[in-house]
């Protein structure tokens, strides 16, 4: 029998839905500069600006609110590296010249935490809003940080680790209350939740093609209307001399199907993912001893499932999963080739031991109760035998 | 289209051991050993227990099982290390470096080399048990510290320490030990054991 492999790790990425590959194989044959005046220019600028309106739309923006850029990561960092632009000849205007401070929170991605701290080594203050056991932030601690003289406050809205979702319509209230400018990183939660800019009255907002079934590559930015901005990458007019470089017709294609879809499938999609996960939870939860689950038990995104062992260590743990044909991901420090256990949920105050055993399920459109049931078939078992030859482990 | 069986990022033999570990201790209740160690820290991520049986005539390991808390490579090391040590003598299985049991597993990824230390180190405090046990203290090897840094009092132990955990320049040695942040007189002494302990973990 041919070996299973069953793909539970769709917070890390997704695989294509069918309907984008479709477009991406058709829009392969459009090769034209977008920029261009003539009809091979045309054609191109016709579909990015086709998968423009379907973004914005998504999201409940305009057309013009949205820049395509390269990656999650790199709308993050646009954003957050505003705060320094020392041009006068930018358009970015008073953005971090009077207030420059930054408000962010201790369980965002990589790329924001490292962006921050890199403007922290270049003179911005960061301060770092802690979480509570379930990893929300205190709208209390927030409201506390905020001065005059901070410039942005940075929020993720889902997290790609425990799942739990921030209150983010509250969060921009208190926020824009200060007169102070609000970015969220949303790269986890739209396509899974629904989002709309103007009910949560955001300024800046962060998404990705490749976690929604759409192409690695692509992402995109909201910028509200009239908000200042300063270019991350300059030197074209494209995207509205928001983000040079010849624009990546295919990804941008491929990004709209793939929020097109999600329009379609998510609502359905994520009541049945919730199933899933109630059961992966409530079976996993009987059968292994000594495990605890992260992450907020009802506001977390459906698919999501963090959990950590005691006596077990999550890399082991991982690869025999992986064995068994099972793809997950691991908080263990031994995974990422650090010392350090994932800082997420370090700082839900999970004892380090506990960070170090750790496991991510991240369910997506392709798994089925069959998979799950799969799950809870083996794994009790592997963590019996990672157990059984652990030193830290003290018995049922 | 296929797809291609994937690599992993270990060695066969490490997979193969860390798949069916052999000598785990399963009755460390009735086990009854000569010696046994325990190094590590689950805080740290990995903790390691070994207990070995002698032949008190000839001084040779007769058995060894151990049980290990960590990652695929640190589950692989103490497998393999415990089945090279039974039926060597003890004065040779003292000795076993890391790098003996990085090549016995054919090779590990560098960042995963500290994952093996702690396996002979393991090992050590079994024997060093052993000798304690049987009035042998004159064979137990103190490892003198030799202090390199005198400002921020850094010894030669923490620099081998810093290499196996990653640090391959003066820089990134500073960064982990913060050695030479004072007034830098060590930096000659310091470059020459990094080089030292990287030729011997990782050449």
């Amino acid at each position: 029998m041919a070996k299973r492999h069953i793909y539970m790790d769709n917070n890390a990425t997704t695989q294509l839905h069918p309907e984008v590959k479709k477009v991406l194989k058709q829009g392969m044959e459009v090769f034209g500069n977008p920029s261009s005046l003539h009809f091979f220019g045309r054609q191109a600028r016709h579909m990015i600006e086709e998968a423009r309106g379907k973004v914005a739309s998504f999201i409940g923006g305009e057309a013009d609110e949205v820049i395509f850029v390269g990656s999650g990561s790199e709308a993050n960092n646009t954003v957050l590296s505003m705060l320094m632009c020392p041009s006068k000849i930018c358009s970015c205007g008073n953005v971090g010249k009077v207030s420059h401070e930054i408000i962010t929170t201790s369980i965002e991605h990589p790329c924001i935490m490292r962006t921050s701290e890199c403007l922290q080594d270049r003179g911005v203050p960061v301060k770092y809003l802690s979480v509570d056991k379930y990893g929300k932030i205190s709208l209390d601690e927030l409201k506390d940080s905020i001065t005059d003289r901070t410039g942005l406050v940075s929020v993720m809205m889902a997290n790609n680790e425990i799942g739990t979702i921030q209150d983010i319509k509250e969060i921009a209230r208190i926020v824009h209350e200060k007169g102070v400018l609000f970015h969220t990183d949303a790269v986890q939660a739209v396509g899974k939740i629904p989002v709309d800019v103007r009910k949560l009255d955001v300024d800046f907002l962060t998404l990705s093609g490749h976690k929604i079934y759409g192409p690695k590559g692509i992402g995109a930015l909201y910028v509200k209307k009239g908000t200042p901005f300063c270019p991350f990458i300059r030197g074209g007019h494209q995207e509205q001399g928001r983000r040079a470089g010849t624009e990546n017709t295919l990804g941008i294609v491929g990004l709209g199907k793939a929020v097109e879809m999600r329009q379609k499938e998510m609502p359905a999609e994520e009541k049945r993912l919730l199933e899933m996960k109630t059961v992966l939870r409530k079976a996993l939860g009987e059968k292994i001893p000594d495990i605890r689950f992260n992450g907020h038990p009802t506001d977390s995104l459906a698919g999501t499932l963090s959990m950590s062992f005691d006596g077990a260590e999550g890399e082991a743990i991982l690869l025999y999963l992986d064995e068994a044909g099972l793809a997950v991901s691991t908080g263990s420090a031994c995974a990422s080739g650090s010392l350090d256990p994932s800082h997420v949920l370090m700082a839900t105050g999970i004892p380090v031991e506990q960070a170090h055993g750790s496991i991510r399920v991240s369910l997506g459109r392709e798994n089925t109760m069959k998979d799950v049931k799969y799950m809870i078939d083996v794994f009790p078992g592997i963590i019996r035998k990672v157990r059984n030859m652990s030193s830290a482990y003290k018995g049922e | 289209m296929e797809k291609k069986p994937n690599e992993w990022v270990y060695t066969d033999k490490v997979k193969q051991h860390f798949m069916n570990p052999s000598n785990i201790l399963e009755d460390e209740e009735t086990y009854e050993d000569d010696g046994k160690g325990i190094v590590g820290n689950v805080k740290c991520g990995d903790q390691m227990m070994m207990v070995i049986k002698v032949d008190k005539e000839k001084n040779v390991i007769t058995d060894c099982k151990w049980k290990t808390y960590g990652c695929a490579s640190a589950i692989a090391s103490t497998s393999v290390l415990s089945e090279m040590v039974i039926g060597m003598p003890l004065d040779e299985a003292y000795h076993i470096s890391p790098k003996d049991v990085t090549m016995e597993l054919g090779g590990l990824p560098e960042h995963k080399i500290h994952c093996s230390v702690l396996g002979d180190k393991a090992l050590r405090a079994a024997i060093d048990d052993y000798y304690e046990r049987n009035g042998m203290q004159d064979k137990i090897q103190k490892e003198e510290a030799r202090i390199v840094c005198q400002c921020m009092n850094v010894t030669d132990h923490e620099i081998e320490h810093a290499v196996l955990e990653g640090a391959r320049t003066y820089y990134e040695l500073q960064e982990r030990t913060k050695l030479g942040t004072v007034c830098g007189q060590c930096k000659d002494e310091a470059i020459r054991l990094l080089e030292e302990y990287k030729k011997k973990h990782f050449k």
